[in-house]
């Protein structure tokens, strides 16, 4: 049976690992690759390496650190952060990426979709989407479009946001997630903005709906801090998977923890 | 020598440190010269099968490939690899398959809420264990997958393994000198190096 997956996400900068990763008897913390090492040991089913500084100068010691990493993992993981076009995308999976992640280029180039899943393949094209919530009597300040389509039917809207949460667009989140399923998005990577840093529990409504609306794999993110919250947005929500950071960072959990807790409540898993 | 296939279409770096890792000797090449100096040879693969079979065309590779597993030495596709070596495939629009294997390679069907792709760890069920590739590895092992297209093998006999996805369809398969794998051996930590072991030691 397909399991659910559990997926720590490592911050980048440069080359390192930065927002603290607290591991008791690692020597170096920052390495991206020592910390993955150690993630795969916990069984972690995949990772999430984010470039937060994703400027142009640094795609080079990206691409190095991709390398790296793919050198010494055996397992899958996703890279994000600033990719710009297919160029990019290639870049990456040439470096040992399995997926890469787009996030604001998707939502002003869409068609990006469409080309980078023709060209490589469904499943190496994830879309991370940035949701809040939202009145849509507020929302619709932003979207004369969506007055006319369906304002009507829901007084809430989960209006997506780019450039890492800074700038709302005119997207509902629902529509924007059937879109990138009709591109040749493979999965999605859905972060709720009202739940992410507060620990608790990951966004059920958004998940439920997004996981609702279509049929590629939806990874929830933003909000775990106990067990039970894996337990509900897996099971509750219907996620195909969690990603989560600062509780592994901190050993709050480990992945192991969180996955035999899973497995003991029936949950599928792979331990 | 392994000769690991590298004809522009993704991720070939993880093969070939993971076949590094246990020792063996490797090529990355995309010259027909090269295969023929291997006795074995890896094809590796994600992205579109046009594409691939466009690409491999293009440098003189399935001539080559071909040769190789008709002179008996062994050949081990991997994922879109694998899916190559059939006759044809529901995803390609214009190209054929290498036609070594008969049968065609199908997408799975979005009925019952079954998400497309199948993106994830997955279980083998073991159909045959005289299988070298499979050897020490235990029922139920969890492998790692990544795609939305399965192959249909007309022979059974050449199917080694199934996983459940909706269907059983299968994930390592074995005619002969030819082996293929449905998911990611680079990728599947413990139980995909031990399989690339097992390649390894053919």
């Amino acid at each position: 049976m397909l399991t659910k997956r559990i997926i720590p996400c490592l911050d980048i900068k440069e080359d390192r690992v930065v927002k603290g990763v607290k591991f008791l008897g690692l020597r170096d913390a920052g390495d991206p690759v020592e910390v993955a090492r150690i993630y795969g040991r916990q069984q972690a089913d995949e990772l999430v390496f984010l470039d937060i500084t994703a400027s142009f100068e640094n795609r080079k010691t990206l691409i190095n650190l991709v390398e790296e990493i793919a050198k010494n993992i055996f397992m899958p993981f996703t890279v994000g952060g600033g990719i710009r076009d297919l160029g990019d995308i290639r870049d990456l999976l040439n470096a040992g990426a399995d997926k890469v992640s787009i996030n604001t280029t998707a939502v002003k180039f869409p068609d990006l979709i469409k080309d980078a899943s023709g060209k490589f393949g469904s499943q190496c094209i994830v879309v991370a989407i940035d949701a809040k919530l939202v009145d849509s009597s507020e929302f619709i300040v932003h979207s004369e479009k969506l007055r006319t389509t369906n304002y009507e039917l829901r007084t809430k809207k989960w209006q997506v946001y780019i450039n890492g949460g800074r700038t709302p667009t005119d997207l509902d989140a629902l529509e924007w997630a059937k879109k990138v399923a009709d591109l040749g998005a493979g999965e999605i990577l859905l972060t709720s903005m009202d739940y992410d840093g507060t620990k608790d529990g990951y966004d059920l409504p958004l998940t439920k709906a997004i996981v609702e609306a279509v049929n590629i794999p939806v990874i929830a993110s933003g909000g775990a801090g106990k067990l039970g919250h894996f337990y509900d947005v897996l099971t509750k929500a219907g996620a195909d998977a969690c990603l989560a950071a600062s509780i592994f960072h901190y050993q709050e959990y480990t992945v192991r923890e969180v996955k035999e807790y899973l497995a003991e409540k029936g949950v599928a898993i792979r331990l | 020598m392994i000769a690991i296939i590298d004809y522009g279409m993704g991720n070939i770096h993880s093969v070939q440190k993971a076949l590094e890792s246990m020792g063996a000797k490797t090529i990355v090449t995309n010259k027909p010269v090269d295969i023929k100096t291997c006795d074995k040879a890896v094809l590796p693969g994600v992205g579109a099968f046009d594409d691939a079979i466009q690409e491999l065309k293009r440098q003189n590779l399935i001539s080559a490939l071909t040769e190789h597993i008709k002179a008996k030495k062994i050949f081990l596709g991997i994922c879109l690899g694998m899916q190559l070596l059939f006759e044809e495939s529901e995803e390609a629009r214009v190209a054929k398959g290498f036609g070594v294997l008969k049968g065609i390679v199908k997408k799975f069907e979005n009925k019952d809420n079954l998400k497309v792709p199948h993106m994830g760890w997955n279980q083998l069920k073991l159909k045959n264990s005289a299988c070298p590739l499979l050897k020490d590895i235990t029922d139920n092992s969890y492998v790692y997958f990544c795609h939305s297209y399965y192959p249909k093998p007309s022979d059974e006999r050449i199917v080694a393994a199934t996983t459940d996805y909706g269907i059983d369809f299968t994930s390592v398969l074995w005619q002969d000198n030819i082996y293929g794998v449905q998911f990611h051996p680079e990728k599947s930590q413990e139980v995909g190096l031990k399989i690339l072991r097992n390649f390894v030691s053919l």
